[in-house]
């Protein structure tokens, strides 16, 4: 039973069509990049999961059944808009939103102290909401999103805000709330930020899907014939490269269709050149997302 | 504010018994007005109450003193009185018209020295103070009613019904501040992720009505007590002061309706809002005529059975003020109460059934606030 299931769904506001026939699955104990640009329906998609708004056609099933107030507390969500009661203490502001999914004051009070401590935010704890800096709060606010061990975590655009020192520790956290089997759903539009998360990812554009599918086979398929070197030495004219471009401490050799990175590689060799680094150039998610949009585009 | 409104009347009884035990009995000063008697035979009764009247011969004498402030006013009888009823009065003060006190001691005295010797003291002093009217109000049985009207009637509702109007429009306010709040600070999307639109709509009127029973409880608990302090202190008006029938149970009706109405209706204006300054803008225009019946009580007296009143009385937003002002000083027809309840409970049903529709078409509406147009279209598609 997959995590979560959206089919065919559908919505538009006023005339403009938000999500356009969009449909994937999510599979428990997997990080699933929904990744997109401002304006691709990503917050939309989300919110009719989390059955804020309803979609206008299509259905959406959570853990195996449409979503219910039961259902709803085996869910974390972090809405791309964050915010907590600024007056509010933080042990405070977590364990209230942690009743509403269900937890008893005790056991959120102890879970809350644990995650604090494993952030470093324990010494905060007795603060108010609007002392703390945004970066902290939103540490707080992922607290509050898996105090309640959900099943399923939906994180819209998890780490705007975040210095990278926080953004580490959370990329260590959603990794561990794979490992233990839950379903990850992060949401971004800064592409590269994901991408070494994601195991499965939905690319989407204008509300509709434009790649879907696991990362790995997706960068495999939008691989270029192209190799990254960097070397001290004379290079010259080397058979089956038909470019060579220039990057600041790397060039970029262009394979003809006849030759393989393999084979490249020895003859690099056979030049006598230093090679300090060599490897098969793989396009960034950016890359793919630009080639994959220009080309719906054309 | 609970528990405040009745601390602060319990206090004001304490000092008010403080007040009276340390300070002496006032001394009632004699004032003196004088008066010149041209047309003759007017002077027996100079003392009328605490007002001492003083001869003068000439009206110039007369002036003289009133100038030196060995009298207050004084008064001329002319010649020709007993065929035109005409006295001239003549005082420092700028009135608008001769204070009740001074039309009576002058309309006593000259009464008094008219029947001089024509009939008993006792028929002069009952033709000067004709009517001591006492007013029972009996039963449809002819039975003395229990509750027999008056002033002291008037009191607790009249206190009750500005309480319940002030604690109707913090409520709202709050309300609608909470809400505005919680859109500002995007906290409604966390909120909506872990309960329905439904649930929080429901659980904030709820959450205000609880907060609304507990305070009418509370208030109408100490009254009973603060009354029997007071008139065992003070006595006088005080112990006259009673409870209308049935106010207890429909102060507490009406309190519970009042509250789930203005949360409804606090709650679809908190929802539709940007934020909480353009809610207490939009709420304004509800709570202000909470206070309607109240700016026109004085009209009750007079008018009890004014067609305003009923109209008041089934318009549910003034509905709980103008029931409790009304039970203070008439009867309410039960059809009234009846079509008061049943306006009441249906606009709040209809009020909470809009309100969760503009929850959930405008509660993740953080920008602009909505033209009306565009409201009434989506609330009968969404």
């Amino acid at each position: 039973m997959p995590a979560a299931e959206v089919n065919h769904i559908f919505k538009s506001f006023r005339d403009k069509v938000a999500v356009n026939d969009l449909s994937f699955s999510v599979a428990r104990g997997e990080i699933f990049g929904l990744i997109g640009p401002n304006g691709a329906g990503k917050t939309t998609t989300i919110r009719m999961m989390m059955d804020i708004i309803k979609p206008d056609s299509g259905d959406v099933t959570i853990l195996g059944e449409k979503l219910s107030e039961a259902s709803k507390n085996k869910l974390g969500y972090m809405p791309e808009e964050r915010g907590l009661y600024k007056k509010l203490g933080v042990i405070d502001s977590i364990v209230y939103l942690a009743s509403l999914k269900g937890m008893d004051r005790h056991s959120a009070e102890g879970k809350a102290n644990e995650l604090l401590n494993q952030t470093g935010m324990l010494p905060h704890k007795r603060k108010k909401i609007e002392e703390l800096s945004q970066g902290m709060g939103q540490i707080i606010q992922f607290i509050v999103t898996i105090i309640h061990d959900p099943e399923l975590v939906i994180l819209d655009e998890p780490f705007s805000g975040l210095d990278p020192v926080n953004t580490e520790l959370v990329k260590r956290m959603f990794v561990d709330l794979r490992n233990k089997g839950k379903a990850v759903i992060l949401s971004a539009h800064q592409m590269n930020q994901v991408e070494e998360l994601c195991d499965r990812i939905l690319m989407i554009n204008d509300g509709r899907a434009v790649l879907y599918g696991n990362l790995d086979e997706i960068k495999s398929r939008y691989r270029s014939s192209s190799v990254i070197l960097d070397f001290e030495g004379e290079l010259g004219e080397v058979p089956g490269v038909t470019d060579k471009r220039t990057h600041k401490g790397y060039v970029e050799l262009v394979l003809d269709e006849h030759t393989t990175p393999g084979q490249i590689l020895e003859r690099l060799v056979s030049t006598g050149i230093v090679i300090n680094r060599f490897e098969v150039a793989t396009p960034s998610l950016n890359e793919i997302f630009l080639k994959v949009v220009g080309k719906n585009h054309e | 504010m609970t528990l405040i409104v009745p601390l602060v009347a319990l206090l004001a009884i304490g000092v008010l018994q403080l007040v009276s035990i340390t300070t002496m009995p006032p001394v009632v000063e004699t004032t003196t007005v004088g008066y010149v008697d041209e047309a003759g035979g007017f002077g027996q009764y100079p003392t009328q109450g605490h007002i001492e009247l003083v001869r003068f011969d000439t009206p110039d004498d007369a002036t003289t003193a009133l100038i030196n402030g060995d009298v207050s006013e004084y008064f001329v009888i002319p010649p020709d009185y007993m065929s035109t009823g005409v006295i001239n009065r003549y005082t420092l003060e700028k009135e608008v018209e001769t204070p009740p006190v001074i039309a009576t001691v002058i309309k006593n005295f000259l009464t008094s020295n008219l029947l001089t010797g024509k009939v008993p003291p006792e028929t002069v002093y009952r033709i000067e103070s004709p009517l001591n009217l006492v007013v029972t109000r009996l039963t449809e049985t002819g039975a003395v009613a229990t509750e027999q009207g008056g002033y002291g009637n008037v009191i607790i509702p009249a206190i009750f019904s500005l309480l319940l109007a002030l604690s109707l429009m913090l409520s709202s306010t709050y309300l609608v501040q909470g809400l505005g709040d919680e859109k500002e600070s995007r906290l409604i999307e966390i909120l909506l992720s872990s309960v329905s639109t439904r649930q929080l709509l429901i659980g904030k009127v709820l959450g205000l009505g609880t907060a609304g029973l507990a305070q009418v409880v509370v208030w109408l608990a100490s009254i009973p007590l603060l009354l029997r302090l007071a008139s065992s202190a003070f006595g006088g008006f005080i112990s006259t002061i009673q409870l209308p029938a049935n106010f207890l149970i429909l102060g507490i009706v009406y309190f519970i309706l009042g509250y789930s109405l203005f949360a409804a209706l606090s709650a679809g204006i908190g929802a539709i809002s940007p934020n909480a300054r353009e809610g207490q803008q939009l709420a304004m225009i509800y709570t202000l005529l909470v206070f309607v019946p109240l700016w026109f009580s004085s009209l009750l007296f007079i008018f009890p059975n004014s067609p305003i009143w009923v109209v008041l009385t089934i318009f549910p937003i003034t509905a709980p003020i103008a029931v409790m002002l009304r039970l203070g000083v008439s009867d309410i027809a039960a059809w009234q109460l009846a079509a008061s309840i049943a306006v009441l409970v249906l606009s709040t049903i209809g009020v909470l059934f809009l309100s969760v529709k503009a929850f959930r078409v405008y509660l993740l509406m953080y920008g602009k606030r909505p033209r009306f147009r565009e409201i009434i279209r989506s609330l009968r598609s969404g």
